[in-house]
């Protein structure tokens, strides 16, 4: 082992770079000089809030070579003041989780399997079916005869953590469509 | 919350649920604040509060209510306030009847429709009359409770027909409101605390003081819940209750004060506002339904009168505004606005209610949206079965989630019950974009918008949500062109026309924009809103929810204002934008007196400023700015002209906070105690078991438990109840792929007192089986002090904690039984929210069987128990009013 100069005895350190506690420079190895934080290294920093709870904290979301590379709290936040709890300090894994799905899958009638389909067809099929079913399950007015215009066959149930402009493309374009029963976790 | 001298938490665990925001609380009581923290389980909410009291799950009520009989019987009611600001002194029609004389039930029962005709619990009118709702006829609390009218009331109170409200300012008269308050309450005492609560009296006299000392003029007390109080058959009552002593205890519209719904997803608050709910269109207006709305003038009329106060009385600018913004020029004043092309409801279409759609049959196509019902909704295996019934399902997630693989991996193929080979479904995955790959807005607990920066594209076919409802609109109306089938008119007609970037994304921001509103006509048409004053009913405005109207004024998206909150005050009125107005705290007039001044200098918040003529103060004034304290305008003006000067529920019909509900509840205008669809304890307070109106589903695959002294009782003896880890989000769909988070709290498990091990001979982390009357399940044994047994009217009450995280499937990093499968589904009949903060299971050590075994292992419980479709279903319980 290398001796070691009294230059770098702790209380020379803490002294000479006046981190008088030694909490801070004054006690980084040699491993933590050469590194670099991802936060440094970034392209861009995009604020963010978070997608679990309703508290609505703060992100900043670190952007390299357009993949996601860290995302932490954004201290400008009166709500939050840079804080994040384990959920929202792991929701970088959220984006780059190695288990997260990324193509369309499709199961036919008594499949045993998934197969693949791509984007445009599956989003077509679903229109078709959509139209089908609307059109076979109308129900244009109540044995009072009053008025109904609506469909019983399609429903939806969405999570609270849709954008408000999601939930309002989603609740026009279903009430123009007739289709009433159009859920939220919000009644959960 | 930070300004808030006592803190109760009750009905939440917000240190592990909310983290980041029980900072303020820890803030307040760094600052002096108690903290005191009402709840089943010590958690670590309890552990960081100055006193944690135990509390039997279902009883909340009873505590709330015996604090309200405590505030009222010792004097200690806030009198300047409750005089003014509260309808205390309101009179009430002289055929109302509480439910102290009628064994638990109120004036109005009607057994058939196991609801209530509420309309004798009407304010009295001037010689004998009621004020009822405005609108053509009255409408039966079956027929409210059927459209969950109740959420109507998210932006403000139940209409009234007029406000001129009879008044005895004494409040000596027996028909007010005050004194039917104290009559109803008077035998909610410590001692009954004590026997339904399992709360001993020096806690309860604790916590009844440490409020009473923190309200008033210099001192104001919060009190914060979150799902422990929604998911009841009486869930909104127990809000109510809390609300009830808030006012009295002049704690609403100041500093500190208030009730704060902790609520548990980035944008509950606005799934509600901009609605994805069978029940509501944008900002709180109701769907028609048919025999009440049939025309635009009849739902006009019922939804807010012309002669109420406030500004709902603008219901009709908010309406047209709304049918403009979505059919454009095709909305016009002979077509009434193209109020024709809305369907109609005609009752309960709620997520449960459709769920028994589907074992009928009868829906077809159904989508979920970054939902998991079949790990999340109650009933987890009639979810799961519902599902197999229909044609097809669109399933759009990050993950691949239980919801989407039910048909291969399910409990249910396990069993045997569903062979993979006969289901006849389509099941489509469609992958879904993050929250930082799609810009966007969350409206968060406090009403807050808040904009979400684009970070980078989705990966591969990943889309928003925002992308695929866009791309769907645009393919169904292409496939629908030139129908001339009337019923296509709406889709035809819509306006659907939004720009998009190279990837075909439609720009959020033009989505926000026309949720805002914009002028339609004259020298500024284009130009967007700046408030929702500026709405009118001529059709010269568009505006998709009126509520948000301010959020792009100029043409700037203020839901984007980042100004650091270093650089502001604590309002910090400038991060964000809150609906309405960006007010930060709502009805906050009541933070001055009725002459206009600081209740005192420590909780100053908004004032009249006599020489500018105007309320000023640190906020926006939440109440017309130049209207004087002293005003009294007449009543018959209707609308925000008619509120007086000391009105400062600008919201509701008659200007007042309403201690008494004369409106707007389909189960009681006061809160009152009932013990939960399934209980071990028999209610010592009436009578009447349960709720009378709550919403039942008697059915095979949904029996509940026998309650207390009715036969087979013993069959399932203990409470559980069902709760979130900080390190998992519900049904686990954002938490069980992330290698961190599931490395955290890897699997089940249930939480149970070393008094009910030693009882049930379970070991330390070993297996143990729950079983209910729905299903059984499996989870590893935590025996911990954090649950006391209780003792409870003369025996002890062992309760069960469950997280509600996992569920059964093969491609989450870590699975296993999902607590939601042994709920039942029994709803809150103002809202239909399901109850799953309580029920009654059996526990015993080991693993649950596999295979056939699981259900004849649950059938056995139910033969035993004698269970049947109408086991604990009677509405009226009570024998003297029995048929």
């Amino acid at each position: 082992m290398a001796r070691r100069s009294f230059l770098q005895w702790p209380v020379v350190r803490q002294l000479s770079t006046g981190d008088l506690l030694g909490r801070g420079p004054a006690v980084t190895s040699p491993q933590t000089r050469s590194i670099t934080p991802r936060t440094v290294t970034a392209d861009r920093v995009v604020q963010s809030v978070c997608p679990y709870c309703a508290v609505g904290c703060g992100q900043r979301v670190y952007v390299k070579d357009e993949k996601v590379v860290h995302i932490e709290g954004d201290p400008d936040s009166p709500i939050s003041r840079g804080r994040l709890c384990p959920k929202g300090s792991a929701s970088e894994q959220l984006v780059n989780s190695p288990g997260r799905q990324t193509g369309v899958l499709y199961r036919a009638p008594r499949s045993t399997q998934w197969q693949h389909l791509d984007l445009a067809t599956a989003v077509d099929m679903v229109a078709d079916r959509f139209i089908e079913t609307r059109r076979r399950t109308w129900q244009q007015e109540d044995e009072e005869g009053r008025l109904l215009r609506r469909t019983m066959g399609i429903a939806s149930l969405g999570g609270a953590t849709l954008d408000n402009e999601e939930n309002y493309l989603i609740k026009k374009l279903f009430t123009a469509a007739g289709a009433v029963q159009i859920e939220n976790q919000a009644r959960i | 919350m930070a300004n808030a001298d006592c803190i109760v938490i009750q009905g939440s665990n917000m240190a592990e649920c909310h983290p980041v925001g029980y900072q303020w609380v820890a803030e307040a009581k760094a600052r002096g604040a108690k903290v005191i923290h009402v709840d089943p389980r010590f958690t670590r909410t309890s552990a960081v509060a100055d006193k944690h009291i135990p509390i039997r799950a279902g009883s909340d009520v009873v505590l709330l209510g015996a604090l309200i009989n405590y505030v009222i019987t010792n004097d200690l009611w806030f009198k300047e306030y409750v005089g003014a600001y509260t309808n205390a002194a309101t009179l009430v029609h002289a055929d109302y009847r509480d439910a102290e004389d009628l064994g638990g039930l109120f004036s109005g029962f009607d057994p058939e429709k196991r609801a209530y005709d509420t309309s004798s619990w009407a304010y009295a009118e001037q010689g004998e009359g009621a004020i009822d709702e405005p609108g053509l006829s009255r409408e039966h609390g079956a027929e409210a409770s059927a459209r969950a009218a109740a959420d109507t009331f998210g932006s403000g109170g139940p209409p009234l027909e007029h406000a001129e409200v009879q008044r005895d300012d004494t409040l000596q008269d027996p028909r007010t409101v005050f004194q039917i308050v104290k009559r109803h309450y008077a035998r909610y005492t410590p001692e009954m605390v004590r026997d339904m609560c399992g709360i001993n009296v020096a806690d309860f006299e604790y916590l009844a003081r440490s409020i009473t000392e923190n309200s008033g003029r210099d001192r104001t007390t919060c009190f914060a819940y979150a799902v422990g109080w929604t998911q009841h058959s009486l869930g909104a009552q127990f809000i109510r209750a809390a609300a009830i002593l808030q006012l009295l205890l002049g704690n609403v519209g100041r500093p500190g004060g208030g009730i704060m719904a902790l609520r548990g997803h980035a944008s509950i608050q606005g799934s509600t506002d901009i609605p994805t709910l069978f029940n509501l269109l944008p900002g709180y207006l109701p769907m028609p339904s048919a025999g009440r709305h049939d025309s635009l003038s009849d739902y006009l009329a019922a939804v807010g009168s012309k002669q109420q106060k406030g500004f709902w009385a603008d219901a009709d600018a908010y309406t047209v505004s709304l049918l403009k913004a979505w059919w454009g020029e095709a909305a016009t004043a002979d077509n009434d606005w193209a109020y024709d092309y809305l369907p109609r409801l005609t009752g309960a279409h709620g997520t449960y209610e459709t769920t028994m759609s589907m074992l009928k049959d009868e829906v077809e196509g159904y989508f979920i949206l970054g939902q998991n019902p079949a790990v999340g909704s109650a009933n987890g295996r009639l979810q799961r079965l519902g599902m197999s019934h229909l044609k097809w399902l669109v399933v759009r997630d990050l993950n691949m989630i239980e919801s989407a693989t039910w048909w291969k991996d399910g409990p249910e193929i396990e069993s045997g019950e569903l062979r993979t080979e006969d289901i006849e479904t389509e099941v489509f995955f469609l992958p879904a974009a993050t929250h930082v790959e799609k810009a966007g807005s969350f409206t968060q607990t406090q009403r807050l918008l808040q904009w979400r920066h684009q970070a980078v594209a989705p990966p591969g076919e990943c889309q928003s949500e925002l992308q695929f409802f866009f791309e769907l609109g645009q393919r169904i109306r292409a496939k629908l062109a030139g129908s001339e089938d009337e019923r296509d008119r709406p889709l035809l007609d819509l306006t659907w026309d939004y720009p998009t970037d190279e990837h075909g994304d439609p720009d959020a921001e033009a989505v926000l924009a026309e949720i805002n509103g914009r002028q339609l006509a004259g020298p500024d048409a284009g130009k967007p809103l700046s408030a929702y004053t500026e709405l009118r009913a001529d059709g010269s405005t568009a505006a998709g929810c009126w509520i948000y109207t301010g959020v792009y004024a100029d043409g700037s998206n203020h839901a984007a204002n980042r100004k650091p909150g270093r650089e502001q005050g604590p309002v910090a009125l400038e991060w964000g934008w809150a609906w309405p107005a960006n007010r930060r705290v709502l009805y906050n007039r009541a933070s001055a007196d009725p002459a206009g001044k600081p209740w005192s200098e420590r909780k100053k918040y908004i004032w009249w400023d006599q020489d500018q003529g105007k309320w000023v103060g640190d906020d926006v004034p939440d109440f017309p700015v130049d209207r004087a304290p002293g005003s009294q305008p007449d009543p018959a003006l209707g609308g925000p002209a008619a509120l007086s000067g000391d009105d400062p529920f600008i919201m509701q019909a008659d200007g007042k906070g309403w201690l008494f509900a004369p409106k707007g509840l389909v189960d009681g205008p006061l809160p009152t105690h009932y013990e939960a669809q399934e209980s071990p304890v028999a209610n010592a307070l009436y009578p009447q078991q349960q709720s009378p109106a709550r919403l039942v589903f008697p059915r095979a695959g949904n029996f509940s438990a026998p309650s207390a002294g009715t036969p087979g009782a013993e069959v399932y003896p203990y409470v559980f109840t069902t709760y979130r880890l900080t390190e998992h989000h519900t049904a686990g769909g954002m938490s069980r792929w992330l290698p961190y988070l599931s490395e955290l709290q890897p699997e089940m498990f249930c939480e149970v007192s070393p008094e009910l091990a030693d009882e049930r001979g379970l070991e330390p982390y070993g297996w143990a089986t729950i079983i209910s009357p729905r299903s059984a399940i499996e989870a590893k044994v935590l025996i911990t002090d954090r649950l006391k047994p209780l003792a409870v009217g003369g025996h002890t009450v062992h309760q069960i904690g469950l997280p509600y995280h996992w569920g059964v499937g093969s491609d989450a990093i870590v699975s296993g039984d999902a607590a939601n499968d042994l709920l039942g589904v029994t709803l809150d009949p103002n809202v239909q929210i399901q109850e799953s903060k309580v029920a009654s299971c059996d526990i015993r050590p080991g693993r649950r069987p596999r295979g056939q075994e699981l259900r004849a292992l649950v059938a056995a419980y139910q033969a035993r128990a004698g269970l049947t479709a109408e086991t604990g279903n009677r509405a009226v319980t009570d024998p003297m009013l029995e048929d």
